[in-house]
Parts: structure tokens; C-alpha cells; sequence
């Protein structure tokens, strides 16, 4: 059963065809990454799947009663606005204490609900965004650029709390990365968009991939897994494999 | 009952004070001015705020060129430039320059046509910066009309304006249409464009929008507190000046704004010695 789908989905933007003829299913409990150069549609594609911009063709479909959540790329709250996190959580539908509370110590900010937004770091911040998305029980979860602005530690911690959240609502993940070098090791699947799906798969595959070298060069293939769970430790480790094991020569051809 | 009577004819007595009308009239002014400020604050929506007031100069011209009520002259061209003015927005164009364009232009036009018309060439004064001591029973009665219509459309609306404020993503996932919501702002303000000429003009009903809104900024720590910080800022600082017009004999409204900049000047001060 697919959680919300897209049949051969275009998207126009002021006139220019910004995705063309996209096909792409999120099953339940799956995280799949979408990757791609600046400018190839990939906030467009999450935009499109929540129902903000209309298809040009093709077709948008969801599950009866799905439930969204969504992590918009950043939120610039204004200094003008005071507002405390407790208050976020309440918008647009309010919400009790006992749930902000609960969403906020699922994401390993409990006692933040008396800050002010605007004096949270980028982490922190986003950990916030994904509590508040969290607060509609989502089915799927939606994330645009989440690590946009975080160093590595954050972003790393970022994503094992990701992995975490699906782990213990088993919501299924749809993550933009901006970051064409880190990608989420944990991903299902992995999804290289230039305007249309260029190729698919498992991390270790699209990395591989002819198209997905083409589109970002030799260099970064390595690092696709930047970030890989290590089961068989007691603790997470953060590997960098900035040198690759599938170099095979290739650098010349 | 005859002390309800009683209380009804002592008002009906007060409203007779024309320094009670005004009083009355620059405290019912805030209670709309106070949460819209806030949105016209958070949003950045000050020249917005320019070009719809300005535009009430050639409501009053249209006005009274064709015999209808001023405020009804008022309401439908501050609403077609606010409209007109979130139109281009949305259809992208560079708004700082289109908003310049648009307000500098509406107060132009409106000040070539009242040319045309003699009886208000006289008092043109009156309609740029407003004459709050001769506030008629009538015009009270349409300034609390028009600020409670603005407190209640935002008070309905304050959800979901907030969270398409914040961010228009964010809200749109859950369900709210950023565009209606712009739209809910755009009739506010022209509302209140409409309520408040009478009372500090056109060139200065910005000012009163932005003014208390930015001094209960410093203070406040959740929206609704600067909304309610806002009002009571503008409500005082239309008292403060009401006052200061009768002691030292200067025009009303500007003496309003006067009151609020320095209660602005003050939070502000205030704001930088609370923190370290």
C-alpha cells in the first residue's frame, strides 16, 4: 500500500517546466532521500506532494486519512515576533501541555517549551520543526533541507534522530537533502531528481549509478554514506568514508 | 433602573464633552490599530500601510464629488489599493518599489483632485492629519463599529493568520490558505484606513499602526501579549496627546504620534536595561 504517491507528475513554475513526469510512492515506514543539484525541483517535488503547488499533468495521490508531517526548509521567525516554543506548538490547532511536552522530549528538547523561537541555534530550531510536525501523529514526514546550516556533529545527530522518530512511530521519512556529499546511510531508497527521476535506489546503487556520477561528479561518491548506524557497537559512530572504496580507477574516463 | 437611567443620561451628557468624544475616539481607534499593527509589524507590512491610507485622500475627493459618506468613499479606495497592492505582490513584483510607486502616487492623485473641490481645499489639513476634536457622536459610533469589526475578523481569523505569518508553507500543510488570510489583513487595513482618517489622517495612520506595536515589541513575549501591549500603548499615547493638544495647543493627531514615539523611546530604553 503506498502512502501518498506521484503518477507522472509535472510541475510548472511561472511558465517553465520545473518537474517533469516525476513517478514516486512512499510506502509505510520507508525513508527515502531525494538528491539533486540546485534548481532540479526538489523543494518543488515535496511542495507538489503537500498539495501547496498544482500539477500541470499527471497526478498526486494519497491514502485515505493520510496524516503529513512537515519540516519547511527554514523558518525565519522574525525578531519582530515574540513568540516561545510552547506558543509554535500551538499553531494552527493548540495543543496541550502533556502533548508539547511529549513531542518536545521525543526530540531531546524537554523544558525548551518557555524559549523564545528566536533565540534558539539552527539545531535546536529544527529540532523544534520536527516536534511540532510530530504533534499530528504523521504517517509520513516530510523534510526540506533539514541540515541546511548545521555543521557536521548537528547534522549527524540530526539524522540519527530521524532515524530514531521512524524507528518508534514507524513513519514512513521524505527527505530533500541539500547536501549532494551526506547522504543519510539509513535511507531506503535513494531518489536523484533533475527535473525528472534520473535514477534510484539503495545509497550503495545510486552512488554508483552512471546518471548520479554524471549529474554530481566522481568526487562525492564516497561520501555518500557519511553517516552509517554501526549495530554492532554499543554507541553510534560517525565514519567518514571520504575515501571510498569504488573509486575503480574511473577518474580519467 | 434609575440608576441605569441615570447612567445612560450622564453618558448621553459626556458624549455632549468634545474632549470625551475625542478621548473615546482615539481609545476605540487602538483596540484596532494595537493587533493589526502587530501583523503590519510582523510582516513587513509598513509601506503596505502607507499606500492604503494615502489612498483615503482620493476616497474623500470621489467622496464628496459624488455627495456619498465620506467614510463609505474612503473604504472602497483604500480597499481597491490594498487589493490592487497584494495583487502585485503575488504576482512577484519588486514590492518596495511598487509599494513607493503606489503610495507616493494614491496621495498625489488625491491631493489633485481635492483640488477641484473648494469646500475641502479649505480643511485640506483636517483630512492629512486628522481632527479628532471635532469627532461627532456619529463618527464614534462609526469608529467602535468599524474597530470592533476589525477585533472580531482578527480574533476569528488569529490562528491561522499567525501560522501563515510565521510561514506560509508550513501552514498551507496544515490545511489554511495563506491567500485568504492575506486577504483578512488587506480588509482589516482598509477598515481601519476608513475608522481612522477622522481621527489622525492619512499621513499618520501608519504611524499609529507601527508605533505602539514596535514599543510593546520589547516587552511582550508571546504575539498576543504585543497585540494586547499594542492597544494599551496606542490607547495611552492618544490620551497623552489628546492632553498635551489642549495644554500647549497643538494639532491633535500629530501630538498623538508624538506621545507614542516617546512611549516607544521609552521601551525601548527600558528593553536594553532589563537585558545584560
Amino acid at each position: 500500500m503506498n502512502l501518498i504517491e506521484a503518477r507522472h507528475l509535472c510541475v510548472r513554475l511561472g511558465g517553465a517546466e520545473i518537474l517533469h513526469d516525476i513517478s514516486l510512492a512512499v510506502r509505510p515506514g520507508e525513508i527515502i532521500t531525494v538528491v539533486g543539484p540546485n534548481g532540479s525541483g526538489k523543494s518543488t517535488l515535496l511542495r507538489a506532494l503537500l498539495g501547496i503547488l498544482p500539477p500541470a499533468g499527471g497526478q498526486v495521490v494519497r491514502a485515505p486519512g493520510l496524516r503529513l508531517g512537515y519540516v519547511p526548509q527554514r523558518l525565519q521567525i522574525d525578531r519582530s515576533m515574540p513568540i516561545t516554543v510552547r506558543r509554535f506548538l500551538s499553531l494552527p490547532l493548540r495543543v496541550t501541555d502533556a502533548q508539547a511536552a511529549e513531542v518536545l522530549a521525543r526530540v531531546g528538547m524537554e523544558d525548551s517549551g518557555a524559549l523564545q523561537m528566536a533565540a534558539l541555534s539552527g539545531g535546536q530550531l529544527q529540532r523544534v520543526l520536527l516536534a511540532r510536525a510530530l504533534l499530528s501523529r504523521p504517517q509520513v514526514l516530510m523534510l526540506d533541507e533539514p541540515t541546511q546550516g548545521l555543521d557536521q556533529p548537528g547534522e549527524a545527530a540530526f539524522y540519527r534522530l530521524i532515524e530514531e522518530v521512524r524507528a518508534n512511530t514507524g513513519c514512513a521519512v521524505l527527505m530533500v537533502s541539500h547536501d549532494l556529499h551526506v547522504v543519510m546511510a539509513a535511507s531506503d531508497r535513494v531518489v536523484c531528481l533533475n527535473g525528472h527521476v534520473c535514477c534510484e535506489g539503495t545509497p550503495q546503487v545510486v552512488s554508483s549509478a552512471p546518471e548520479y556520477r554524471a549529474l554530481f561528479g566522481l568526487g562525492t561518491q564516497g561520501a555518500l554514506a557519511l553517516y552509517r548506524h554501526e549495530h554492532d557497537h554499543d554507541h553510534p559512530h560517525v565514519h567518514d568514508h571520504d575515501h571510498g572504496h569504488d573509486h575503480h580507477g574511473h577518474h580519467h574516463a | 433602573m434609575i440608576t441605569i437611567m441615570g447612567t445612560i443620561i450622564t453618558a448621553t451628557i459626556m458624549l455632549d464633552d468634545f474632549l470625551v468624544r475625542a478621548a473615546l475616539a482615539g481609545v476605540g481607534l487602538s483596540l484596532a490599530t494595537g493587533p493589526l499593527g502587530a501583523f503590519v509589524v510582523w510582516r513587513r507590512m509598513a509601506y503596505f500601510g502607507d499606500a492604503t491610507a494615502h489612498a483615503a485622500i482620493l476616497g474623500v475627493a470621489l467622496a464628496l464629488a459624488t455627495d456619498l459618506p465620506v467614510a463609505a468613499g474612503t473604504l472602497v479606495v483604500a480597499l481597491a489599493m490594498a487589493v490592487a497592492v497584494a495583487g502585485l505582490a503575488a504576482k512577484g513584483w519588486a514590492l518596495d518599489t511598487t509599494l513607493g510607486v503606489m503610495a507616493h502616487s494614491a496621495l498625489a492623485f488625491g491631493l489633485v483632485a481635492v483640488s477641484f473641490l473648494p469646500q475641502v481645499r479649505t480643511d485640506l489639513s483636517a483630512w492629512l492629519f486628522g481632527d479628532i476634536l471635532a469627532v461627532s457622536k456619529a463618527d464614534l459610533a462609526l469608529i467602535w463599529g468599524g474597530a470592533a469589526a476589525v477585533v472580531a475578523l482578527l480574533a476569528w481569523r488569529w490562528q491561522a493568520l499567525l501560522a501563515s505569518t510565521l510561514n506560509e508553507d508550513l501552514a498551507h500543510s496544515a490545511g489554511i490558505r495563506p491567500a485568504r488570510e492575506r486577504l483578512v489583513l488587506v480588509i482589516a487595513l482598509a477598515l481601519v484606513v476608513a475608522v481612522a482618517l477622522k481621527v489622525v489622517g492619512a499621513l499618520l495612520i501608519s504611524a499609529m499602526l507601527i508605533i505602539p506595536a514596535a514599543a510593546a515589541r520589547g516587552l511582550a513575549r508571546s504575539p498576543e501579549g504585543m497585540a494586547l501591549g499594542a492597544v494599551a500603548v496606542g490607547a495611552v499615547s492618544a490620551l497623552a496627546g489628546l492632553r498635551l493638544s489642549l495644554w500647549q495647543d497643538t494639532p491633535a493627531g500629530p501630538s498623538m504620534v508624538v506621545a507614542a514615539a516617546a512611549v516607544f523611546a521609552a521601551a525601548a530604553l527600558f528593553g536594553r536595561m532589563r537585558r545584560p
